[in-house]
């Protein structure tokens, strides 16, 4: 251990090693992963994100949403997502769900609920506006922040806008949604992982009765070499796409 | 025997020092400016988490905002500044080289802080990235890397210098750690940033990158310190020091796959996952070596040391977290327990204690005992020397059992379990967030400590007459010959 040069190469040798081992060995498995065509539904899943949601998954990265809200689903034996009230999803998370999503912000802390399937919820873009205006408005346990810099308030000239939000106001005034907020809202209603993939769903245990818990799976599948599987074509047919809630 | 320069005949020293002394006290003040902006941003960051209506309306100070702010002045304001600092000084003192061009050092770190500080400004105004330690805008991702890459450079130069040839410990972990950062910068800034790679394969390159960055810079950095000053104060060599070879090059190997094992559950390939929980388990086996070398050294010192000297408490804070940092990996790996620790703040405090309790332990003690020897005059109070150990060590401990309490009892448990509502873990974590809030105060109040104490030594003329004479308080140290006897 008495030359510097020695020290290098090793070093360097050591994180080159880590880098193709997971990184690199990652990214040839699965790194061109493609979305599952249905042919019933004459359909790719994931469907690409709408312009509005494309916008809103920007502001939900610039505003840091990530770093209290995670958006990947574990049920069975990593996790209850699956059986809380509301249901945090209808199945786990796979890597081909986060096809479409051009910064994948899986996070890593759980300050508030998961999001992954905020969409596929029973909720619609005014309970959302509410919520991030007045997050302490429905529970006020809620430790969220106030997202009120998002809205602006606006005289009312003419006919209230179909917009504005039911809350308490001065006068002759209205509180309206930003462009930012109606596409932050966009992009949260567009979250929802409810198609099951037929060579995902496949890794999987076979689905538990209504009443049990939900499916167990031996670990995180990707499917990766699996995608054009001969399996995956006989089981296209047979495997309609989840329920919504 | 306690003198401030007792350490080194100024023949020997003397240019060496002279020519650190105006690059590492810009790197050191940067630094510390960066601290106390860390300690403000993330304070604003603790109070906000229980109580949210603090700053609540203001968008550059929101949640999301101000936290990755606080954790990235910290990292790279504080953490790469100090680390940069006390690799210049191990590197000089240990191949005993001067400087060369201090000015132009100076200018390139200046590049370095401008970076950092329209860094943070941009994740405030919303171009964070949001991959965690990664979160500085695309802007002045290559604009820091040419600003590290010039710092770097010019310690090599001064290995190169050395007149030494000689590499102790310290200097592997010195030199490695100054080389793996442009490396794991590069290469996730490439694929993630630049020419981002699609689907979960982020989630992978951005968990490789955070647990590298923790452990290939500043636990290394940290190590590098506790191996240089542990046999520097007690004047003993390392104990069992043939293993740390073997300890450098098994801890690099592993520590650099562990960190798929911030991946447990998510939707990656499950062996990735395993890969990295075994790398936990394999880091058992260095660890046992550093506890030998650390530990073993201590105890063979006396433990009576530690009472008079403020340095050597700082490297065995460091020493004793490292290795709790190491336990933490495995248990936090092992199957079952995984489940309960995921996505709560107990990995979160994890990653604090590493680079609070580890590395910028190490540093402050570091810079407790270079400044003084750099300028030839006392630290002004011994007080806020104590007053920094204490504050520094009470809030480390508090905030990270606060933050691993709540989020094994509290969210673990909470998350697990599907009839307990989020309201509910929202609720109970309250009290935990506010001790962490606490533990933050304190924090604050001695980086203030330190701040001061710098500031008054570095500005203040009037301790230099009384140089010579005084004794560095607190500061108590005997000749250490066996650090330098494997140099010959």
């Amino acid at each position: 251990m008495n030359r510097a040069p020695l020290i290098f190469l090793g070093a360097f040798l050591v994180l080159a090693f880590s880098w193709a081992g997971l990184v690199l060995t990652n990214q040839v498995g699965y790194g061109s992963l493609a979305p599952h065509f249905d042919d019933t539904e004459n359909k790719a899943y994931p469907a690409q994100m709408a312009g509005p949601a494309a916008q809103g998954a920007a502001v939900y990265q610039d505003l840091g949403c990530a770093y209290c809200h995670t958006q990947q689903v574990r049920g069975g034996a990593q996790g209850a997502d699956l059986t809380r009230l509301p249901k945090w999803g209808e199945r786990d998370s796979y890597a081909r769900d986060y096809l479409r999503d051009t910064r994948v912000q899986l996070g890593d802390l759980r300050v508030g609920p998961d999001l992954r399937n905020v969409g596929a919820r029973d909720t619609d873009s005014t309970a959302l506006y509410l919520h991030l205006y007045d997050p302490a408005h429905a529970n006020p346990a809620w430790t969220m922040p106030s997202y009120n810099f998002l809205f602006e308030q606006r005289p009312i000239t003419g006919e209230p806008s179909p917009l504005a939000l039911k809350v308490p106001v001065a006068a002759g005034f209205e509180v309206l949604p930003t462009p930012r907020a109606v596409a932050l809202v966009a992009y949260l209603l567009s979250l929802k992982d409810t198609y099951d993939y037929p060579d995902e769903s496949q890794m999987n245990t076979p689905p538990a009765p209504p009443k049990t818990a939900a499916p167990a799976k031996g670990g995180p599948p990707v499917g990766a070499t699996s995608v054009k599987s001969p399996a995956s074509a006989a089981t296209d047919a047979a495997k309609p796409a989840a329920a919504k809630p | 025997m306690s003198d401030a320069h007792s350490q080194t005949s100024p023949g020997e020293a003397g240019p060496i020092h002279t020519s650190l002394k105006v690059p590492l006290l810009v790197l050191l003040a940067f630094a510390l400016l960066h601290l106390l902006a860390a300690s403000a941003l993330g304070l604003i960051a603790a109070i906000q988490l229980h109580t949210p209506g603090f700053f609540a309306g203001c968008e550059y100070v929101t949640f999301g905002r101000v936290y990755p702010a606080a954790i990235n002045e910290l990292a790279y304001g504080w953490g790469v500044n100090a680390g940069l600092a006390v690799a210049l000084w191990l590197t000089a003192r240990l191949a005993r080289g001067t400087v060369p061009q201090g000015g132009l050092l100076v200018v390139a770190i200046v590049f370095w802080n401008l970076g950092v500080k329209l860094g943070v400004l941009g994740i405030l105004a919303g171009d964070s990235t949001t991959f965690a330690w990664l979160e500085m805008p695309r802007y002045v991702g290559p604009f820091l890397l040419i600003a590290y890459t010039l710092i770097a450079a010019w310690v090599v130069a001064v290995q190169c210098r050395g007149v030494a040839r000689w590499l102790y410990a310290s200097q592997w972990y010195v030199l490695a750690s100054l080389f793996w950062f442009p490396w794991l910068w590069s290469a996730a800034q490439l694929m993630l940033v630049f020419a981002p790679v699609r689907g979960t394969v982020q989630a992978v390159v951005a968990a490789w990158f955070a647990h590298n960055f923790l452990s290939l810079w500043f636990a290394s950095l940290g190590l590098a310190l506790v191996y240089y000053f542990l046999p520097k104060v007690l004047g003993r060599p390392i104990r069992g020091y043939y293993l740390s070879s073997m300890a450098f090059w098994l801890f690099a190997i592993f520590t650099t796959w562990a960190g798929a094992a911030r991946l447990a559950g998510a939707p990656v390939p499950a062996w990735t996952q395993t890969a990295g929980r075994a790398a936990n388990f394999m880091l058992l086996v260095p660890l046992a070596i550093f506890a030998v070398n650390f530990f073993g050294t201590l105890r063979a010192g006396g433990l009576r040391a530690l009472r008079h000297s403020i340095v050597l408490r700082f490297m065995a804070v460091a020493a004793v977290v490292f290795t709790l940092w190491m336990l933490r990996g495995v248990v936090g790996a092992l199957p079952g327990l995984t489940e309960l620790t995921g996505l709560t703040w107990f990995n979160t405090a994890g990653d604090y204690a590493v680079v609070y309790g580890m590395f910028s332990m190490a540093a402050f003690g570091a810079v407790y005992y270079l400044a003084p020897r750099l300028l030839r005059r006392a630290w002004p109070s011994a007080i806020l020397i104590k007053a920094h150990f204490w504050f520094a060590t009470t809030g480390l401990v508090l905030g990270v059992v606060a933050l691993s309490c709540g989020g094994i009892f509290v969210q673990g448990i909470g998350l697990a379990n599907a009839k307990v509502p989020m309201a509910e873990i929202n609720t109970g974590m309250v009290f935990w967030l506010h001790l962490a809030t606490f533990a933050g105060i304190l924090l604050t109040l001695g980086h203030l400590a330190f701040f001061v104490n710098f500031f008054k030594l570095v500005l203040c003329p009037r301790h230099r007459s009384a140089a010579a004479a005084a004794p560095v308080p607190a500061v108590l140290l005997r000749p250490s010959p066996e650090l330098q006897a494997p140099a010959r």
